[in-house]
């Protein structure tokens, strides 16, 4: 800036036309962003929109805007009521779910992660391979053959073949092995053992507080990954009182394709989904930099 | 030889009792130096049991839901099972049919068109988006960050319903898009659009995800390259084409190796959107379904459980290969 100021003329407008063509680009690039942001934001909005029509409505108005009357008191009285309340039964299904296999995951990632990271045991290597194999099965490909194995074991259509399925996590293991060794020094975990503390002493009163940011991490990743879950409780579950909401949304969805035209059904759908994902965009908003964590050791490593 | 190594060490462990008591507390210098020779060899022990205390409920779980299931839909696939002929193995035949099987060609057939357009949208809209907030740090490129990024967090059953509702012939608002544009109506259910209709919601759910992946590699590297790269004369784009995009390729890589993946496995959105276009998806649309259907609609189980493991096994041993090689690379230990 100065020395454009003490220089004069020539380089002035080469200056000039630099920033003309900057500030060009910058519209070029904002243009862009804004028009993703709205393709991202749409089927979003569409939900929110859509959630307070009645069926009427849903079908009969432009899909992108509000009608008044809203009905979204109504939707909601209609969406806890219908068939007994099974949606909120669903629900309670899902906190279940996510909940156990959640905090249960992250506990067996935890001490799994850290034994990785801190403890030569005999198999450790081996396992530790067979690990970065596993994280990249993806859980699709094991569900049949889990539910087949668990029908012999009399396990199917019960929360068991859900939640047990879903206490493995390959990947939590490896973020905190990862997180551990490049935040908890030896040299720590030493003193605490040269000052009397025993083994779990030492995990619990010096490792775990340590850990806490990458614990949070997996049990998001963990309770969202089974909060999401499909293809799992679809092949487990036969038994509609065990749904989760994501098999019971579909279950709705289809059942008011078959019954055909404008049914009552699809306004559940509608105003159900968007309860549904309520939690998920709340701790998504809230939590930004843990799922940032996770993601971050997953592209660098 | 860990059992060797134990045996030593509680050898060694009940050593102390042996010695006089009198000798180790007298003298201090025999009780320092006998001290910490017989305190490591426990606590190596203790180390060791330790750590395999720590790792068994892993261990187990791993068995229990990878390894076991893995190996049971094996066994199964080598079996066949027939109402005249009952159970018996059958060696690799449920395998051979697999591969003669016009209806599971046809999915993976289906399945790798998808991937081959799909991937390499979705992918280089990723990477563009992970460029653009990397290069500009303003209020709007954490809005695109924050607001692309938030699909991920929508499970895939509701944006496969939403996205269901959104192509509704009748009412959908792509319809009034289309009709605007003077296209008249576009069905995008129909057997011709379904495949793309498919990969649009895909491409909205993971798009945000892979971005962030790379951004966060986009993040680590040093950012003095930058300013060598800007003095030379280098502009943003040219820095982006020539600098950035080659320092992130492991983490290119990385995101296509998990898109792939994943692709191979495409089941939720199909089947969602199944309800609403009966004729198009058909019960084989995607190797996954076709194994889903044969398993709860027909109860063919052995040649279900030959797709399953054929599907599962190729990735684990394609990704497990693959991650090796990387991890040499690395020096990951």
């Amino acid at each position: 800036m100065t020395t454009a100021v003490a220089t004069p003329a020539v380089p002035a407008t080469h200056h000039a036309r630099r920033k003309a063509r900057v500030s060009k680009g910058r519209v070029t690039v904002n243009v862009v962003m804004v028009a993703m942001i709205l393709y991202f934001l749409m089927p979003f909005w569409w939900l929110v929109v859509a959630a307070t029509k009645n069926n009427d409505a849903l079908f009969s108005t432009a899909a992108l805007w509000f009608h008044s009357p809203g009905s979204i008191v109504d939707n909601l009285r209609q969406l806890f009521t219908y068939n007994d309340g099974e949606y909120l039964r669903w629900m309670g299904n899902t906190v279940v779910y996510a909940g156990v296999s959640g905090v249960g995951a992250t506990a067996v990632a935890t001490f799994a992660g850290y034994a990785f990271a801190k403890y030569r045991f005999p198999g450790r290597n081996l396992l530790f391979s067979s690990l970065l194999g596993a994280i990249m099965v993806p859980a699709t490909a094991l569900a049949i053959p889990t539910y087949l194995l668990l029908s012999k074991v009399a396990l199917t259509d019960t929360m068991w073949a859900v939640i047990l399925p879903s206490l493995l996590n390959p990947f939590g293991v490896y973020l905190v092995r990862v997180y551990v060794q490049d935040s908890l020094p030896d040299e720590l975990l030493e003193a605490a053992r040269v000052d009397g503390a025993g083994e779990l002493r030492v995990l619990f009163n010096v490792a775990l507080p340590t850990l806490k940011p990458a614990l949070v991490t997996v049990l998001l990743f963990s309770m969202v990954g089974t909060w999401n879950n499909f293809f799992l409780p679809l092949v487990m579950l036969n038994n509609d009182k065990l749904f989760p909401l994501t098999v019971g949304l579909q279950s709705w969805y289809a059942g008011a394709m078959v019954q055909s035209g404008a049914n009552a059904l699809f306004t559940l759908v509608v105003v159900g989904s968007l309860v549904a994902i309520l939690p998920l965009i709340l701790a998504f908003l809230l939590l930004q930099r843990y799922w940032r964590g996770g993601l971050t050791v997953g592209s660098l490593k | 030889m860990s059992l060797l190594r134990q045996g030593s060490a509680a050898a060694a462990a009940a050593a102390p009792p042996d010695t006089p008591v009198r000798r180790g507390r007298g003298t201090v210098t025999a009780g320092r130096s006998a001290g910490p020779r017989t305190g490591r060899r426990s606590s190596r022990t203790r180390h060791q049991l330790m750590g395999l205390f720590l790792i068994t409920p892993f261990t187990l779980l791993f068995l229990a839901f990878l390894v076991a299931p893995l190996g049971y839909a094996f066994w199964l696939s080598l079996r066949t099972s027939t109402l005249v002929g009952g159970d018996h193995f059958s060696w690799f035949a449920n395998y051979q049919q697999a591969f003669t099987d016009h209806q599971f060609l046809s999915g993976l057939a289906r399945v790798a068109l998808f991937g081959v357009v799909q991937i390499p949208l979705m992918l280089g809209l990723a990477l563009l988006g992970a460029l653009l907030i990397d290069e500009v740090g303003s209020r709007l490129a954490k809005v695109f960050r924050m607001t692309l990024f938030m699909p991920y967090a929508v499970p895939a059953v509701i944006g496969a319903l939403m996205w269901g509702f959104l192509y509704s012939p009748t009412f959908g608002p792509v319809q009034s898009l289309t009709h605007a544009l003077g296209l008249g109506s576009v069905d995008l259910l129909s057997h011709s659009l379904m495949l793309t209709s498919l990969g649009n919601i895909v491409t909205w759910q993971w798009t945000g995800y892979n971005m962030i992946v790379l951004y966060a590699a986009l993040q680590g590297l040093p950012r003095e390259v930058y300013e060598a790269a800007k003095l030379d004369g280098a502009g943003p784009v040219q820095t982006a084409l020539r600098i950035k995009i080659p320092m992130v390729s492991s983490a290119l890589v990385l995101t296509l190796m998990f898109t792939i993946i994943g692709t191979l496995q495409f089941f939720t959105e199909p089947r969602v959107l199944r309800p609403i276009a009966s004729s198009v998806i058909t019960p084989d649309y995607t190797p996954n379904l076709y194994a889903y259907n044969l398993a709860f609609q027909y109860s063919e189980f052995n040649y279900s459980a030959a797709i399953s493991f054929a599907l599962g096994a190729v990735v684990f041993v394609g990704s497990y290969l693959f991650l090796f090689a990387a991890r040499r690379r690395s020096g990951l230990k």
